[in-house]
């Protein structure tokens, strides 16, 4: 669906990311985790053709992004970026109905299949019960609903999110996320969201892509890529990885900081030194 | 929600009734009083393409086809280009402060008008100096400023916004210079071209200025899905299918023709461009599908309303319209603002 070939990019001087290799496949639902300032905003940027790589490729449903129009690409790929500004005066519909434009070459109206593709984005994200209000009167969690729904719209095979969660309450992203794997598993959709939150990350996600330093330092299942020593190397912190039962999923406990020059090895006596079954 | 519902299009239809209310009273008004209805009963002799006849004196022919029929006609093409262009540019650049003359042209033209009537140049185009100077040095700037804003392909509206302030600035001084050198009489022209007005506009000036401003003004109303689509932001344009800097492109032409056709005819109208899009805003809402036509009409009914009364109110003299639309204009938005209870967000 979305494969990536040896990634670089930069920002001005800085390398930001270097030769990133990464395979969503078809029904996936993959997450980015990472550190702050590891270059997860940017790949996210470098895989929707926003941002050029400076060497590498990006292949959407196997074609070139690069040889792609905006409009091509809009009509397999949409985005909901981190952070979206919603102007004024628009309401939860107008704000869902400018994902038909790729769709549509109707300037001024809207068809019977975009009405359709609107209504069935609307009452999947919840979104339907306000959708005459003004979206700036809206909370932030709804306000990331009516985002969601304007991707939707889009009818993608792809959604790229980039950390749909942040500063939204527990229903709340426990919800979007619901969502989103709903989705997934029914639509034939397949999404890829930058996230922070690891023990939600472990849970929804069929995949993870742990990000550091540029490069990925593990990709796979949440057991393969959230142990104690990736988390101890990416973000420097000693923590338990336990299981839990009630989520169903790993969840990370990070304890402490590590100091600069101290690895997993030197802490004997501290946690997070095994991975415990918790039952 | 549909942009054109019925009570927006009412709102629609409502003020180009009133357009064309406004204009019959501009003609109405000057020393020479005429009737609406003969008015009314020439125009309808020009349109049916000599099937009609109707008895008027030849004064009144004269006083209404030749001398204020052309004024409006520009007036409201003038009124409509910069009302639509600001609504475009607040849009494209998501910036309530955005308008016509925000890249610099305003300046760019009043650098090449001031050349012309300080240091005569141009004189190969005879009575065109001014216009056509000015408007060759308003599309000069545009390019400047884009030029300067241009780096990798790519030309971010806060740079281009920066850079159109920045070569503003530079031209003023430019202007501010020339004033200073400026003999007494040609002081006074420029002066007076630098507050707009609509003294002397004949039918070759309406055959020059139609074309572009209607042609700009249909690039935008076409483009009134992007514009939109712009106000969420570039990357989110580019996300679902726009193709970023080429509709930047063509909105920039479409406004920077607009523009350079107006200001070059009729000086710089201040306020008209900044202030219009917002009652329009107001009326009906952010949607440019129903947000640019309402603006366009509202900026033609402002435009012939203020140069009725810059014509009239000191007879036989003439105010540049430039005033009235600032002193009339300025305390009517104010009203707006404070009579709306609930601002949402900054427009």
């Amino acid at each position: 669906m979305l494969r990536a070939n040896n990634i670089r990019a930069s920002y001005r001087e800085t390398v930001i990311l270097d030769n990133i290799n990464l395979d969503v496949h078809l029904g996936e639902f993959a997450g980015i985790i990472g550190p702050n300032g590891t270059g997860k905003t940017t790949l996210l940027k470098v895989l929707s053709g926003v941002k050029k790589p400076l060497s590498g490729t990006v292949y959407l449903d196997n074609r070139d992004i690069k040889t792609m129009s905006r409009h091509e690409i809009a009509r397999i790929m949409a985005v909901v970026p981190q952070s979206s500004f919603v102007p004024p005066l628009f309401t939860v519909e107008d704000v869902v109905s400018i994902g038909r434009y790729a769709h549509t070459k109707k300037r001024f109206t809207t068809t019977v299949s975009d009405q359709e593709a609107i209504n069935k984005a609307l009452v999947l994200t919840d979104t339907n019960r306000f959708r005459h209000r003004y979206v700036s009167e809206l909370s932030g969690g709804e306000r990331q609903e009516v985002l969601i729904a304007r991707a939707l719209a889009q009818q993608p095979k792809l959604l790229l999110l980039d950390e749909p969660i942040a500063n939204l309450d527990i229903k709340h992203q426990l919800k979007i996320l619901e969502l989103i794997r709903k989705l997934v598993d029914s639509q034939a959709l397949t999404a890829l969201m930058v996230i922070h939150d690891l023990n939600l990350a472990a849970r929804f996600c069929s995949k993870l892509i742990l990000l550091h330093n540029g490069v990925v330092h593990a990709a796979g299942k949440a057991d393969e890529v959230l142990t104690i020593d990736n988390l101890a190397e990416a973000y420097g912190v000693a923590a338990f990885v336990d299981y839990n039962a009630h989520a169903d999923s790993l969840q990370v406990t990070a304890v402490e900081c590590l100091s600069q020059n101290q690895t997993i090895g030197d802490q004997k006596n501290g946690p997070g030194l095994s991975m415990e079954e918790n039952s | 929600m549909n942009p054109f519902a019925a009570n927006k299009l009412s709102v629609l239809l409502i003020l180009s009734i009133s357009l064309v209310i406004a204009a019959i009273f501009s003609v109405m008004t000057g020393p020479v009083f005429i009737h609406p209805l003969t008015i009314i009963r020439l125009w309808l002799e020009k349109i049916s393409f000599g099937m009609l006849h109707f008895d008027i004196q030849e004064m009144h022919r004269v006083i209404i086809m030749n001398i204020r029929t052309p004024r409006i006609v520009v007036a409201i093409l003038v009124g409509m280009g910069l009302s639509a262009s600001g609504a475009a540019m607040q849009g494209l650049f998501r910036n309530p402060m955005a308008e016509p003359y925000v890249l610099g042209m305003s300046s760019g033209a009043a650098a090449g008008a001031s050349v012309a009537i300080v240091l005569g140049i141009g004189g190969i185009f005879g009575v065109y100096a001014v216009p056509v100077l000015a408007f060759i040095t308003a599309i000069a700037t545009i390019f400047v400023v884009y030029s300067i804003a241009h780096t990798e392909g790519k030309v971010p509206t806060e740079t281009l916004l920066l850079s159109g302030i920045a070569v503003g600035f530079f031209l003023q001084a430019a202007v501010s210079f020339l004033k200073l050198i400026a003999p007494m009489d040609a002081l006074r022209d420029v002066v007076f071209w630098l507050m707009g007005s609509f003294a002397g506009v004949t039918w070759d000036d309406a055959v020059i200025v139609v074309i572009p401003i209607l042609a700009g003004l249909l690039t935008l109303f076409l483009l009134a899905r992007e514009l939109n689509a712009f106000q969420f932001g570039e990357e989110t344009a580019m996300h679902i299918g726009i193709e970023v800097e080429l509709m930047k492109r063509i909105l920039l032409t479409a406004t920077a023709l607009i523009t350079a056709i107006s200001v070059s005819t009729a000086g710089i109208i201040g306020f008209t461009g900044l202030v219009v899009p917002h009652v329009a805003r107001m009326l009906v809402g952010a949607d440019q599908r129903i947000q640019l036509p309402v603006a366009a009409i509202c900026g033609g009914i402002f435009l012939v309303l203020a140069d009725t009364l810059a014509r009239s109110i000191a007879q036989p003299a003439e105010i540049p319209i430039g005033i009235i639309t600032a002193v009339v204009g300025a305390p009517y938005f104010v009203y707006l603002l404070r009579r709306r209870k609930h601002a949402i967000g900054w427009w």
